[in-house]
Protein backbone atom coordinates (compact mmCIF):
# COMPACT_ATOMS: atom_id res chain seq x y z
CA UNK A 1 0.00 0.00 0.00
CA UNK A 2 3.16 2.14 0.29
CA UNK A 3 3.86 1.73 -2.78
CA UNK A 4 1.57 4.07 -4.87
CA UNK A 5 2.78 6.56 -2.01
CA UNK A 6 6.31 6.26 -2.98
CA UNK A 7 6.86 5.66 -6.47
CA UNK A 8 3.99 8.03 -7.78
CA UNK A 9 0.54 7.01 -9.32
CA UNK A 10 1.72 6.98 -12.73
CA UNK A 11 -1.12 4.08 -13.58
CA UNK A 12 1.30 2.50 -16.40
CA UNK A 13 4.48 1.93 -13.94
CA UNK A 14 2.38 0.65 -11.18
CA UNK A 15 0.77 -1.92 -13.52
CA UNK A 16 4.05 -3.20 -14.73
CA UNK A 17 6.04 -3.15 -11.35
CA UNK A 18 3.29 -4.48 -9.31
CA UNK A 19 3.87 -8.08 -9.62
CA UNK A 20 7.30 -7.12 -8.68
CA UNK A 21 6.46 -5.51 -5.63
CA UNK A 22 4.11 -8.69 -4.21
CA UNK A 23 7.66 -10.85 -5.06
CA UNK A 24 9.19 -8.73 -2.61
CA UNK A 25 6.29 -8.11 -0.13
CA UNK A 26 6.56 -12.23 -0.20
CA UNK A 27 10.03 -12.33 0.65
CA UNK A 28 9.80 -10.20 3.36
CA UNK A 29 6.87 -11.19 4.76
CA UNK A 30 8.58 -14.52 5.10
CA UNK A 31 12.14 -13.60 6.51
CA UNK A 32 10.66 -10.57 8.88
CA UNK A 33 8.62 -13.44 10.51
CA UNK A 34 11.23 -16.80 10.45
CA UNK A 35 13.63 -15.04 13.34
CA UNK A 36 10.73 -17.06 16.21
CA UNK A 37 9.69 -19.67 14.23
CA UNK A 38 12.04 -22.18 15.85
CA UNK A 39 13.81 -20.19 18.28
CA UNK A 40 10.49 -19.85 20.60
CA UNK A 41 10.71 -23.81 20.98
CA UNK A 42 13.84 -24.13 21.60
CA UNK A 43 13.68 -21.24 24.54
CA UNK A 44 10.72 -23.33 26.19
CA UNK A 45 12.08 -26.29 25.55
CA UNK A 46 9.82 -27.49 22.89
CA UNK A 47 12.33 -28.78 21.08
CA UNK A 48 13.89 -30.92 23.47
CA UNK A 49 11.04 -32.54 23.43
CA UNK A 50 10.20 -32.95 19.66
CA UNK A 51 14.62 -34.56 19.83
CA UNK A 52 13.02 -37.43 22.00
CA UNK A 53 9.78 -38.16 20.26
CA UNK A 54 9.80 -41.06 17.62
CA UNK A 55 8.28 -38.69 14.81
CA UNK A 56 11.00 -37.87 12.52
CA UNK A 57 12.15 -33.91 13.61
CA UNK A 58 11.80 -33.22 9.96
CA UNK A 59 8.44 -33.92 9.83
CA UNK A 60 7.63 -32.14 12.49
CA UNK A 61 10.03 -28.94 11.07
CA UNK A 62 8.16 -29.55 7.76
CA UNK A 63 4.70 -29.07 9.83
CA UNK A 64 5.95 -26.46 11.35
CA UNK A 65 6.81 -24.87 8.25
CA UNK A 66 3.61 -25.47 6.64
CA UNK A 67 1.64 -24.14 9.22
CA UNK A 68 3.80 -20.50 9.64
CA UNK A 69 3.29 -20.39 5.61
CA UNK A 70 -0.46 -20.71 6.04
CA UNK A 71 -0.53 -17.87 8.94
CA UNK A 72 1.73 -15.79 7.63
CA UNK A 73 1.96 -16.24 3.51
CA UNK A 74 -0.75 -17.59 2.07
CA UNK A 75 -3.17 -14.59 3.60
CA UNK A 76 -0.39 -12.26 0.86
CA UNK A 77 -1.42 -14.46 -1.99
CA UNK A 78 -5.31 -14.89 -1.23
CA UNK A 79 -5.08 -11.15 -1.00
CA UNK A 80 -3.08 -10.47 -4.32
CA UNK A 81 -6.05 -10.02 -6.54
CA UNK A 82 -7.14 -6.98 -4.79
CA UNK A 83 -3.19 -5.75 -3.80
CA UNK A 84 -2.57 -6.29 -7.62
CA UNK A 85 -5.68 -4.32 -8.76
CA UNK A 86 -4.38 -1.72 -6.05
CA UNK A 87 -1.32 -1.25 -8.11
CA UNK A 88 -3.39 -1.45 -11.20
CA UNK A 89 -2.49 -4.85 -12.21
CA UNK A 90 -5.60 -6.12 -14.30
CA UNK A 91 -7.60 -8.72 -12.44
CA UNK A 92 -7.47 -11.67 -15.05
CA UNK A 93 -4.34 -11.73 -14.75
CA UNK A 94 -3.39 -11.38 -11.74
CA UNK A 95 -5.69 -14.84 -10.44
CA UNK A 96 -3.76 -17.04 -12.23
CA UNK A 97 -0.79 -15.54 -11.12
CA UNK A 98 -1.87 -16.48 -7.35
CA UNK A 99 -0.19 -19.95 -8.32
CA UNK A 100 2.95 -18.79 -8.69
CA UNK A 101 2.87 -16.84 -5.68
CA UNK A 102 1.92 -19.89 -3.44
CA UNK A 103 4.25 -22.06 -4.54
CA UNK A 104 7.34 -19.38 -5.07
CA UNK A 105 6.15 -18.34 -1.37
CA UNK A 106 6.28 -21.83 0.23
CA UNK A 107 10.01 -21.84 -1.49
CA UNK A 108 10.80 -19.03 0.82
CA UNK A 109 9.47 -20.51 3.56
CA UNK A 110 11.28 -23.68 3.22
CA UNK A 111 14.56 -21.95 2.88
CA UNK A 112 13.92 -19.37 5.24
CA UNK A 113 13.19 -22.19 7.46
CA UNK A 114 15.99 -23.95 6.72
CA UNK A 115 17.97 -20.49 7.89
CA UNK A 116 16.11 -19.91 11.15
CA UNK A 117 17.07 -23.42 12.18
CA UNK A 118 20.59 -23.02 11.23
CA UNK A 119 20.50 -19.90 13.70
CA UNK A 120 17.66 -20.97 16.21
CA UNK A 121 20.87 -20.90 19.15
CA UNK A 122 21.72 -17.17 17.83
CA UNK A 123 19.56 -14.24 19.95
CA UNK A 124 18.57 -11.65 17.29
CA UNK A 125 19.82 -13.31 14.27
CA UNK A 126 17.35 -11.79 12.12
CA UNK A 127 19.78 -9.96 9.47
CA UNK A 128 21.91 -13.51 9.82
CA UNK A 129 19.11 -15.23 8.67
CA UNK A 130 18.43 -13.09 5.93
CA UNK A 131 21.50 -13.74 5.01
CA UNK A 132 21.70 -17.02 4.53
CA UNK A 133 18.66 -17.52 2.97
CA UNK A 134 18.60 -14.63 0.23
CA UNK A 135 21.00 -16.50 -1.78
CA UNK A 136 17.95 -19.14 -1.93
CA UNK A 137 15.62 -16.95 -2.55
CA UNK A 138 17.08 -16.68 -5.98
CA UNK A 139 15.83 -19.16 -8.11
CA UNK A 140 11.89 -18.73 -6.60
CA UNK A 141 12.05 -15.07 -7.33
CA UNK A 142 13.42 -15.69 -10.91
CA UNK A 143 11.61 -18.26 -12.09
CA UNK A 144 8.39 -16.73 -10.32
CA UNK A 145 8.85 -13.35 -12.04
CA UNK A 146 9.59 -15.17 -15.66
CA UNK A 147 6.52 -16.59 -14.84
CA UNK A 148 4.20 -13.95 -14.54
CA UNK A 149 6.04 -11.98 -17.72
CA UNK A 150 5.77 -14.92 -19.94
CA UNK A 151 2.33 -15.84 -19.00
CA UNK A 152 1.55 -19.91 -18.40
CA UNK A 153 2.56 -20.93 -21.67
CA UNK A 154 6.07 -20.86 -20.87
CA UNK A 155 8.36 -23.57 -19.40
CA UNK A 156 9.23 -20.96 -16.19
CA UNK A 157 5.89 -21.96 -14.64
CA UNK A 158 7.06 -25.38 -14.69
CA UNK A 159 11.14 -24.78 -13.08
CA UNK A 160 9.62 -22.76 -10.68
CA UNK A 161 7.36 -25.97 -9.64
CA UNK A 162 10.60 -28.09 -9.86
CA UNK A 163 12.26 -25.70 -7.37
CA UNK A 164 9.53 -25.86 -4.80
CA UNK A 165 9.44 -29.83 -4.85
CA UNK A 166 13.08 -29.89 -4.89
CA UNK A 167 12.56 -27.52 -1.89
CA UNK A 168 10.47 -29.94 -0.44
CA UNK A 169 12.36 -32.74 -0.44
CA UNK A 170 15.32 -31.20 0.44
CA UNK A 171 14.81 -28.40 2.91
CA UNK A 172 12.72 -30.88 5.94
CA UNK A 173 16.10 -32.91 5.96
CA UNK A 174 17.78 -29.91 6.45
CA UNK A 175 15.78 -28.41 8.68
CA UNK A 176 15.86 -31.46 10.85
CA UNK A 177 19.75 -31.76 11.66
CA UNK A 178 19.74 -28.11 11.95
CA UNK A 179 17.42 -28.77 14.47
CA UNK A 180 18.60 -31.58 16.02
CA UNK A 181 21.89 -29.73 16.66
CA UNK A 182 19.71 -26.80 17.86
CA UNK A 183 18.07 -28.88 20.96
CA UNK A 184 21.73 -30.22 21.71
CA UNK B 1 47.98 -40.54 -0.34
CA UNK B 2 46.57 -38.01 0.58
CA UNK B 3 44.61 -40.04 3.68
CA UNK B 4 48.28 -39.75 5.38
CA UNK B 5 47.90 -36.01 5.97
CA UNK B 6 44.82 -36.64 7.87
CA UNK B 7 46.56 -37.27 10.86
CA UNK B 8 46.89 -33.36 12.69
CA UNK B 9 50.88 -34.09 13.73
CA UNK B 10 51.62 -35.62 10.09
CA UNK B 11 49.57 -32.56 8.50
CA UNK B 12 51.62 -29.63 11.04
CA UNK B 13 54.50 -31.34 9.91
CA UNK B 14 53.97 -31.51 6.07
CA UNK B 15 52.64 -28.36 6.15
CA UNK B 16 55.88 -26.52 8.19
CA UNK B 17 58.28 -27.86 4.98
CA UNK B 18 55.25 -27.17 2.22
CA UNK B 19 53.95 -23.64 3.28
CA UNK B 20 56.91 -21.28 2.81
CA UNK B 21 57.65 -23.44 -0.59
CA UNK B 22 54.07 -23.06 -1.95
CA UNK B 23 53.51 -19.38 -1.40
CA UNK B 24 56.97 -18.84 -2.34
CA UNK B 25 56.26 -20.68 -5.77
CA UNK B 26 52.85 -19.32 -6.14
CA UNK B 27 54.17 -15.62 -5.35
CA UNK B 28 57.04 -16.39 -8.17
CA UNK B 29 54.36 -17.83 -10.63
CA UNK B 30 51.65 -15.45 -10.20
CA UNK B 31 54.24 -12.79 -10.36
CA UNK B 32 55.59 -13.84 -13.39
CA UNK B 33 52.13 -13.86 -14.71
CA UNK B 34 50.99 -10.69 -13.74
CA UNK B 35 54.68 -8.77 -15.08
CA UNK B 36 53.63 -10.51 -18.47
CA UNK B 37 50.21 -9.29 -19.03
CA UNK B 38 50.74 -6.08 -17.56
CA UNK B 39 53.88 -5.34 -19.44
CA UNK B 40 55.09 -7.74 -21.79
CA UNK B 41 52.12 -9.15 -23.60
CA UNK B 42 50.67 -6.50 -26.36
CA UNK B 43 47.22 -4.91 -26.32
CA UNK B 44 44.58 -6.74 -28.39
CA UNK B 45 42.79 -3.09 -29.78
CA UNK B 46 39.69 -5.02 -30.78
CA UNK B 47 39.16 -6.08 -27.03
CA UNK B 48 39.57 -2.67 -25.57
CA UNK B 49 43.29 -1.93 -25.35
CA UNK B 50 44.65 -2.46 -21.71
CA UNK B 51 41.56 -3.28 -19.81
CA UNK B 52 41.96 -6.70 -21.19
CA UNK B 53 45.16 -7.41 -18.90
CA UNK B 54 42.27 -7.50 -16.13
CA UNK B 55 42.12 -10.64 -17.55
CA UNK B 56 45.19 -12.01 -15.81
CA UNK B 57 43.52 -11.64 -12.78
CA UNK B 58 39.55 -12.14 -13.35
CA UNK B 59 40.40 -15.68 -15.14
CA UNK B 60 42.06 -17.37 -12.07
CA UNK B 61 40.14 -15.88 -9.57
CA UNK B 62 36.56 -16.91 -11.26
CA UNK B 63 38.05 -20.41 -11.75
CA UNK B 64 39.73 -20.53 -8.33
CA UNK B 65 36.11 -18.88 -6.33
CA UNK B 66 34.29 -21.62 -7.72
CA UNK B 67 36.60 -24.57 -6.89
CA UNK B 68 36.89 -23.46 -3.59
CA UNK B 69 33.32 -23.55 -2.76
CA UNK B 70 33.49 -26.86 -4.08
CA UNK B 71 36.51 -27.52 -1.45
CA UNK B 72 34.24 -26.23 1.51
CA UNK B 73 31.18 -28.43 0.71
CA UNK B 74 33.80 -31.25 0.44
CA UNK B 75 35.72 -30.31 3.44
CA UNK B 76 32.02 -30.10 5.58
CA UNK B 77 30.47 -33.02 3.79
CA UNK B 78 34.28 -35.28 5.03
CA UNK B 79 33.33 -33.68 8.49
CA UNK B 80 29.82 -33.97 8.41
CA UNK B 81 30.19 -37.89 7.66
CA UNK B 82 33.09 -38.82 9.30
CA UNK B 83 33.41 -36.33 11.72
CA UNK B 84 37.34 -36.04 10.54
CA UNK B 85 38.68 -33.16 12.64
CA UNK B 86 40.84 -31.14 10.02
CA UNK B 87 38.23 -31.44 7.54
CA UNK B 88 36.39 -28.81 9.66
CA UNK B 89 39.59 -27.08 9.93
CA UNK B 90 40.13 -26.99 6.25
CA UNK B 91 36.46 -25.73 5.70
CA UNK B 92 37.36 -22.80 8.09
CA UNK B 93 40.32 -22.01 6.60
CA UNK B 94 39.01 -22.15 2.95
CA UNK B 95 35.79 -19.82 3.84
CA UNK B 96 37.47 -16.13 4.34
CA UNK B 97 39.91 -17.11 1.23
CA UNK B 98 37.27 -18.37 -1.11
CA UNK B 99 35.20 -15.04 -0.35
CA UNK B 100 38.43 -13.12 -1.47
CA UNK B 101 38.76 -14.53 -4.08
CA UNK B 102 35.07 -14.68 -5.28
CA UNK B 103 34.96 -10.47 -3.90
CA UNK B 104 38.37 -10.33 -6.65
CA UNK B 105 36.51 -12.02 -9.59
CA UNK B 106 33.47 -9.70 -9.01
CA UNK B 107 35.23 -6.74 -8.96
CA UNK B 108 37.62 -7.34 -11.58
CA UNK B 109 34.96 -8.75 -13.83
CA UNK B 110 32.73 -5.10 -13.08
CA UNK B 111 35.80 -2.79 -13.50
CA UNK B 112 36.31 -5.15 -17.22
CA UNK B 113 33.01 -4.67 -18.36
CA UNK B 114 32.18 -1.29 -18.01
CA UNK B 115 34.58 -0.04 -20.49
CA UNK B 116 34.33 -2.98 -22.59
CA UNK B 117 30.88 -3.79 -22.70
CA UNK B 118 29.92 0.11 -23.01
CA UNK B 119 27.41 -0.21 -20.51
CA UNK B 120 27.23 1.72 -17.18
CA UNK B 121 28.44 0.02 -13.90
CA UNK B 122 25.34 -0.50 -12.65
CA UNK B 123 23.80 -2.20 -15.70
CA UNK B 124 27.07 -4.40 -16.06
CA UNK B 125 26.82 -5.40 -12.44
CA UNK B 126 22.76 -6.24 -12.05
CA UNK B 127 22.55 -7.05 -15.92
CA UNK B 128 25.21 -9.72 -16.52
CA UNK B 129 24.12 -13.17 -15.08
CA UNK B 130 27.55 -14.38 -15.11
CA UNK B 131 28.47 -11.75 -12.86
CA UNK B 132 24.87 -12.24 -10.43
CA UNK B 133 25.81 -15.62 -9.94
CA UNK B 134 29.31 -14.78 -8.92
CA UNK B 135 27.59 -12.30 -6.46
CA UNK B 136 25.20 -14.41 -5.42
CA UNK B 137 28.40 -17.06 -4.45
CA UNK B 138 29.66 -14.43 -2.44
CA UNK B 139 26.64 -14.21 -0.66
CA UNK B 140 26.92 -17.93 0.42
CA UNK B 141 30.66 -17.75 1.64
CA UNK B 142 30.01 -14.28 3.81
CA UNK B 143 26.65 -15.85 4.91
CA UNK B 144 28.49 -19.26 6.01
CA UNK B 145 31.43 -17.02 7.78
CA UNK B 146 28.71 -15.15 9.77
CA UNK B 147 26.72 -18.42 10.68
CA UNK B 148 29.78 -20.00 12.27
CA UNK B 149 30.63 -16.28 13.69
CA UNK B 150 27.33 -16.18 15.40
CA UNK B 151 27.10 -19.54 17.23
CA UNK B 152 28.34 -19.92 20.72
CA UNK B 153 30.79 -23.25 20.60
CA UNK B 154 33.17 -24.65 17.77
CA UNK B 155 31.31 -27.89 17.80
CA UNK B 156 27.70 -26.50 16.86
CA UNK B 157 29.47 -23.75 14.23
CA UNK B 158 31.08 -26.86 12.65
CA UNK B 159 27.93 -28.33 12.27
CA UNK B 160 25.73 -25.96 11.12
CA UNK B 161 28.21 -24.79 8.82
CA UNK B 162 28.54 -27.86 7.09
CA UNK B 163 24.78 -28.53 6.76
CA UNK B 164 24.68 -24.83 5.29
CA UNK B 165 27.57 -25.63 2.96
CA UNK B 166 26.31 -28.65 1.61
CA UNK B 167 23.12 -27.42 0.89
CA UNK B 168 24.28 -24.76 -0.71
CA UNK B 169 26.33 -26.76 -3.02
CA UNK B 170 23.22 -28.62 -4.37
CA UNK B 171 21.11 -25.48 -4.99
CA UNK B 172 24.13 -23.92 -6.35
CA UNK B 173 23.56 -25.84 -9.84
CA UNK B 174 19.81 -24.84 -9.39
CA UNK B 175 20.75 -20.85 -8.88
CA UNK B 176 23.29 -20.57 -11.68
CA UNK B 177 20.66 -22.15 -14.20
CA UNK B 178 17.47 -19.49 -12.84
CA UNK B 179 20.21 -16.47 -13.57
CA UNK B 180 20.77 -17.49 -16.61
CA UNK B 181 16.94 -18.14 -17.53
CA UNK B 182 16.85 -14.71 -16.34
CA UNK B 183 19.28 -13.24 -18.60
CA UNK B 184 19.61 -15.34 -21.71
CA UNK B 185 21.57 -13.01 -23.28
CA UNK B 186 24.59 -12.89 -21.62
CA UNK B 187 27.32 -10.21 -22.53
CA UNK B 188 29.63 -12.31 -21.10
CA UNK B 189 31.87 -14.74 -23.57
CA UNK B 190 31.66 -17.90 -23.50
CA UNK B 191 34.33 -20.17 -22.31
CA UNK B 192 37.71 -19.37 -24.61
CA UNK B 193 40.19 -21.63 -23.07
CA UNK B 194 38.40 -25.06 -22.84
CA UNK B 195 36.34 -25.61 -25.78
CA UNK B 196 34.64 -28.41 -27.22
CA UNK B 197 33.45 -29.95 -30.33
CA UNK B 198 32.65 -27.62 -33.08
CA UNK B 199 33.72 -24.57 -31.21
CA UNK B 200 37.36 -26.09 -30.86
CA UNK B 201 37.42 -27.01 -34.45
CA UNK B 202 36.41 -23.57 -35.63
CA UNK B 203 38.74 -21.12 -33.80
CA UNK B 204 42.25 -22.10 -31.62
CA UNK B 205 40.87 -20.37 -28.57
CA UNK B 206 43.47 -18.03 -27.02
CA UNK B 207 46.77 -17.31 -28.65
CA UNK B 208 49.90 -18.81 -27.04
CA UNK B 209 50.89 -15.32 -26.03
CA UNK B 210 47.94 -14.74 -23.71
CA UNK B 211 47.47 -18.76 -22.96
CA UNK B 212 50.48 -19.35 -21.31
CA UNK B 213 50.69 -16.49 -18.89
CA UNK B 214 47.06 -16.97 -17.77
CA UNK B 215 47.78 -20.87 -17.08
CA UNK B 216 51.22 -20.13 -15.24
CA UNK B 217 49.20 -17.36 -13.23
CA UNK B 218 46.14 -19.85 -12.64
CA UNK B 219 48.52 -22.41 -11.17
CA UNK B 220 50.49 -19.57 -9.27
CA UNK B 221 47.16 -18.45 -7.50
CA UNK B 222 46.52 -22.05 -7.22
CA UNK B 223 49.28 -22.66 -5.35
CA UNK B 224 49.39 -19.44 -3.15
CA UNK B 225 45.56 -19.71 -2.06
CA UNK B 226 46.84 -23.55 -0.92
CA UNK B 227 49.50 -22.09 1.18
CA UNK B 228 47.25 -19.58 2.73
CA UNK B 229 44.85 -22.10 3.69
CA UNK B 230 47.45 -24.18 4.99
CA UNK B 231 48.86 -21.03 6.66
CA UNK B 232 45.14 -20.14 8.78
CA UNK B 233 45.00 -24.18 9.43
CA UNK B 234 48.19 -23.89 10.91
CA UNK B 235 46.53 -21.12 13.09
CA UNK B 236 43.64 -22.74 14.26
CA UNK B 237 45.25 -25.87 15.44
CA UNK B 238 47.94 -23.95 17.33
CA UNK B 239 44.90 -21.38 18.40
CA UNK B 240 42.70 -25.38 19.56
CA UNK B 241 46.13 -26.26 21.75
CA UNK B 242 46.48 -23.37 23.05
CA UNK B 243 42.69 -23.01 24.68
CA UNK B 244 43.62 -26.93 25.43
CA UNK B 245 47.17 -25.55 27.24
CA UNK B 246 44.87 -23.00 29.28
CA UNK B 247 42.19 -25.57 30.20
CA UNK B 248 44.75 -27.67 31.37
CA UNK B 249 46.99 -24.74 33.10
CA UNK B 250 43.44 -23.81 34.82
CA UNK B 251 42.40 -27.49 35.87
CA UNK B 252 46.08 -27.77 37.58
CA UNK B 253 46.06 -24.06 39.19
Amino acid sequence: MLVPLTLGDEAETLAKIGPGVLWLALALASLVTLERVFQADLQDGALDLWAQEETSISLIALTKTMAHWFISGAPLVLMSPVLGRLLGVPFEQMVPAMLAYGMGGLTFFLWGGVAAALAAGVARAGLLIALIAIPFFVPAIIFGTLSLSEGFDGSAILFLGASTLFALGVAPAAMGAALRLAAE
Amino acid sequence: MWTILANPHRFMGFSRVAIPIVIGLGVLLSGWSLYQGLWVVPPVPNQGGDIARAMFIHVPSAWLCMGLYGGLAVSSFVWFIWRHELADVAARAIAPIGAGYTALCFATGAIWGEPTWGKAWRNVILYDSRLMSVLVLLFLFIGYMALRAALDTRQKGARAGAILAMVGLINLPIIKFSVDLWKESTIHQPSSVIRFGEAAAESSGIHPVFLVPLLIGFLGQILLSSGLIMLLMRAEIFGQQADALIARRLNEA
